[in-house]
């Protein structure tokens, strides 16, 4: 009998198991797959303030901090995490009236962002077009390598204690939290759902309707090429990711659909987000005309109807928690983990939970 | 642009494919990178290059002209970097066309679109790291072939030859007539390996003939022949020097070196087709059924991109998907009796030319004999020993230790080191079937930016509504 079992490793599911262990807990930490192969090891691992919710600024400038000094809380795992400033572009009026309005939302929920004139933009990023009209600052930025997430999250899990079933799908939950396995039953005291898009399935296995959306997102990398960038780049409609790593690749993002579903995984990318991405891309940073593309793929990130995340306990369903889909979630990720832990352990968590009772009660009424 | 079908790959499959569709009324394209159609052992030779008129030559010349005459649209110098539509298109009907995009020999992306997709890609070379495999000097036995047939250039003055399978005896042979000296040809496999596949290389009396051939001519120069071992190292001071062979150094200025055939499944891959493990026919093959159809619809493979099996049997298999595909679009009335003498032909060459795949199968030993140092993905400099960190470290699967450690995440996305990597995985987690295989995505070639970009106003750029704030 375990004291908590965390159903899915990805970010959300490796901190907070990671936390809970840290704090005495017997845990299983199950995955249908590897560690951290989904959303949480394919995601362009921008670590920004500019596209974040203006709601979750509070919790994403405390992860950034993690992020940057993973090594000392997770036993010297890492994921590459580099700090640099980030701009937010616009290329047109109504662009620049919008990055204006996001960035004073952004501000007020801490973020110092700071409006700076296409000359100064250009100085901190020298790669920028000269066709940009205005800019975002903020200081406080930077990126990962997420494919290092899994490796990252495992010997520091499994030092403190976490029993880690990789391979092994939940496949329901009986009475008394009991967890079909193909494997056989896991039984724990308390349930934690941390099944990124896949919440919904989870929910349904608890009578819980929690209605998930899945957003195929789309990510683009090119061959190593001679420095371009400096800063992560965006845009003010939040439409663009883009920096380039020390090895000299570049990642291209931004939120960009391709073809997919909760099923089968991200298949493929659709030629018209593909090509409106990297135009995107070399409009602003025209450099990247000169870059090779190697590779594109999708990774799936779940959304809830507001678009907030769904972090805390399930109503009706004593022990039982969620945490997952939240906006810029990776950047987030291991703070919103360790809060969750805290709720879990009976502690008042530093800052507070998105409670899912306002998604559920949608729904009834809906 | 568009099609009845689309065959990609002009080698002997795509051409033979090509040539029997268009034949019978379809709208045919078929779409090959290099200048011109003739895959890896009909590679035609540049135009005013005067090259020996061979057995070869005359069988690709043949296989050309009646592609010419059969009305297909030949599309050569044209690299195709997307694959996609129909099956992953989700829920439509009918079904959506097929997708592909291309570079044209001016380097500019254009698309168009097929109802069927037939898949000719041939095969990448395999070759398994041992230290200073990557020296400058050091070339696979088809980039050798490339550069003796399309280019008339010798890799070297003085070549050790090494590896696997028929390819060593033509390129030896092909590299002496070229004016080469042959410093050893190196053959991992026995005499009696040899001897054991004899009888069913007799089903192909013609390939028999041409083997013994270029034996002959090696005997004839006095050309070493050490049977039963491989290359273990190669040193030199920047530019290779010598190979290790048995304990013993030869000085070389040029490794042609090649552990058999890997069927390039790429496109396969990415279309999410089922796929089974087959070492004896290469590697991953897509799991086909009798007419060369893939297990999604209207999808086919043909040559030794599904499987190994040979330049004879290329053209035989090229027609039954050519058929198949036909008759899935309902453009061929009576498909039984049309596809009898193509299947029977690919039967019989399907025999010679599985046991030839089977001698150039990967040999484990290699693998293990790797020294941990030694650099197995050399796009991205990762070790033996790294790849084995990360297999410790819990990646029990391809596209996990990819993760943990960038191999095969280069320029050659896997082609050349991923036969190693996926063996060394296999070794820790049980079997190649378990390692698995990269995921397949695009571009399935790298592209230029600028192909793809164009001339575009910011305007037409079509951003997607803003993300909530
Ligand atoms: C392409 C892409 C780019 C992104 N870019 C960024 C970015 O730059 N910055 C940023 O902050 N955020 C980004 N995000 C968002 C971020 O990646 C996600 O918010 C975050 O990783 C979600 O973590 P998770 O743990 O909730 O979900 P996931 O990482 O998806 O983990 C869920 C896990 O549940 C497992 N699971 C599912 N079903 C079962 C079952 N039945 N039994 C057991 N386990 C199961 C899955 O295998 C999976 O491992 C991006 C997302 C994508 C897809
Ligand atoms: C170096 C070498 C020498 C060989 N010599 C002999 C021999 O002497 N005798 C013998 O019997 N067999 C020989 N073989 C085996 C023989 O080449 C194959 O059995 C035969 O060529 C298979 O035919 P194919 O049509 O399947 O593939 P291939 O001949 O390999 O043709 C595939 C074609 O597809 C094209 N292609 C692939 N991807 C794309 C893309 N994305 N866009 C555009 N075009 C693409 C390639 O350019 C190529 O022309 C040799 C193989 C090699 C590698």
């Amino acid at each position: 009998m375990f004291d908590v079992a965390v159903i899915g490793a990805g970010v959300m599911g490796c901190s907070t198991a990671l936390f809970l262990a840290r704090a005495g807990m017997k845990v299983v930490l199950l995955d249908r797959g590897a560690i951290c192969r989904e959303a949480s090891g394919v995601n362009a691992g921008t670590l920004t303030m500019q596209m974040t919710r203006a709601a979750l600024i509070p919790y994403a400038l405390r992860a950034h901090e993690m992020w940057l000094r993973m090594p000392e809380w997770c036993d010297g795992g890492h994921v590459l995490a580099t700090a640099c400033p980030g701009l937010s572009v616009a290329f047109t009026e109504h662009e620049a009236a919008m990055l204006e309005e996001r960035a004073h939302f952004r501000r007020q929920a801490g973020a110092p962002i700071e409006l700076v004139t296409p000359a100064r933009a250009r100085e901190i990023e020298p790669g920028l077009s000269e066709r940009v009209i205005a800019a975002g600052h903020c200081p406080i930025d930077g990126f990962t390598s997420a494919y290092l997430t899994g490796r990252a999250f495992r010997p520091a899990l499994l030092n403190a204690g976490v029993e880690l079933r990789e391979d092994c799908a939940v496949q329901g939950i009986a009475p008394g939290f009991v967890l079909e396995t193909a494997a056989g039953t896991v039984q724990a005291k308390r349930i934690v759902l941390a099944g990124g898009v896949w919440l919904q399935d989870m929910a349904a296995w608890l009578r819980v309707t929690l209605p998930i959306k899945v957003l195929i997102n789309q990510l683009v990398v090119t061959e190593r090429m001679a420095p371009v960038m400096r800063t992560v780049l965006g845009v003010a409609s939040g439409l663009l990711s883009l920096k380039q790593y020390a090895n000299g690749s570049v990642l291209i993002g931004g939120g960009w659909q391709g073809i997919g579903d909760r099923a089968r995984g991200g298949l493929a990318v659709k030629p018209e987000s593909f090509l409106g991405n990297v135009r995107l891309a070399a409009h602003a940073v025209p450099a990247l005309r000169d870059a090779r593309v190697l590779r594109a793929w999708l990774g799936l990130e779940a959304e809830t109807a507001d678009a907030l995340p769904a972090i805390g306990p399930i109503p009706g369903i004593d022990d039982a928690w969620i945490i997952g889909s939240v906006h810029s979630g990776y950047t987030s990720g291991p703070y919103l983990g360790k809060l969750l832990a805290q709720a879990i352990c009976g502690q008042a968590p530093e800052l507070p939970l998105f409670p899912i009772d306002r998604l559920l009660a949608q729904e009834k009424a809906a | 642009m568009s099609y009845d079908i689309a065959v990609l790959g002009g080698g002997p499959a795509g051409m033979a494919a090509a040539t029997e569709a268009a034949q019978r009324g379809a709208r045919v394209v078929l779409l090959e990178e290099s200048a011109a159609p003739g895959g890896q052992v009909y590679r035609a030779p540049p135009s005013g290059f005067i090259g020996p008129v061979d057995a070869d030559r005359r069988a690709g010349d043949a296989l050309r002209a009646a592609l010419l005459a059969s009305g297909a649209e030949l599309r050569t110098g044209c690299r195709v970097w997307g694959v996609g539509g129909g099956p992953l298109v989700p829920q439509r009907e009918p079904a959506a066309p097929f997708r592909l995009d291309a570079l044209d020999s001016d380097g500019r992306s254009f698309a168009m679109e097929a109802r069927a997709l037939v898949l000719c890609c041939g095969t990448h070379e395999r070759i398994i790291a041992f230290p200073g495999w990557t020296l400058p000097g050091v070339l696979g036995l088809a980039a050798a072939t490339i550069l003796l047939k399309a280019h008339g250039v010798l890799p070297g003055r003085r070549v050790v030859v090494a590896g696997a399978g028929p390819l060593l005896y033509a390129v030896a042979a092909k590299l002496l007539k070229a004016g080469a000296e042959v410093a050893a040809v190196v053959d991992l496999a026995h005499r009696t390996e040899w001897l054991r596949a004899l009888p069913r290389l007799a089903a192909r009396p013609d390939l028999l003939a041409q083997g013994l051939a270029w034996r002959a001519t090696l005997v004839a120069r006095g050309v070493r022949v050490i049977a039963g071992a491989g290359v273990t190292a190669a040193r030199g001071d920047e530019v290779l020097q010598a190979v290790q062979v048995e304990g013993a150094w030869i000085a070389c200025d040029a490794l042609c070196i090649g552990h058999g055939l890997v069927p390039a499944t790429e496109a396969t891959r990415t279309f999410r087709a089922a796929h089974r493990y087959a070492p004896a026919e290469g590697g991953w093959v897509p799991v086909l059924d009798a007419d060369q159809r893939c297990s999604v619809p209207l999808l086919y493979t043909a040559g030794d991109g599904a499987g190994v099996r040979g330049a004879a049997a290329a053209p035989a298999s090229g027609r039954v998907a050519a058929l198949a595909a036909l008759h899935d679009l309902g453009l061929l009335p009576d498909h039984a009796a049309a596809r009898v003498a193509p299947a029977r032909d690919l039967a019989r060459a399907a025999k010679a030319g599985g046991a030839m795949a089977r001698m150039m199968a990967l040999r484990p030993a290699l693998v293990r004999a790797i020294p941990p140092e030694t650099i197995v993905c050399r796009c991205e400099g990762v070790t033996r020993a790294e790849i084995e960190a990360a297999c410790a470290d819990g990646a029990a699967d391809m596209n996990q230790m990819k993760q943990f450690t960038r191999c095969g995440m280069g320029p050659c996305q896997g082609r050349i080191c991923g036969e190693t990597a996926a063996e060394l995985v296999g070794m820790h987690c049980g079997g190649r079937e378990k390692a698995g295989f990269a995921t397949g995505r695009l571009p399935l070639r790298p592209v230029p930016m600028d192909a793809l970009l164009g001339e575009f106003d910011y305007a037409d750029i079509p951003v997607p509504k803003p993300a909530p704030i």
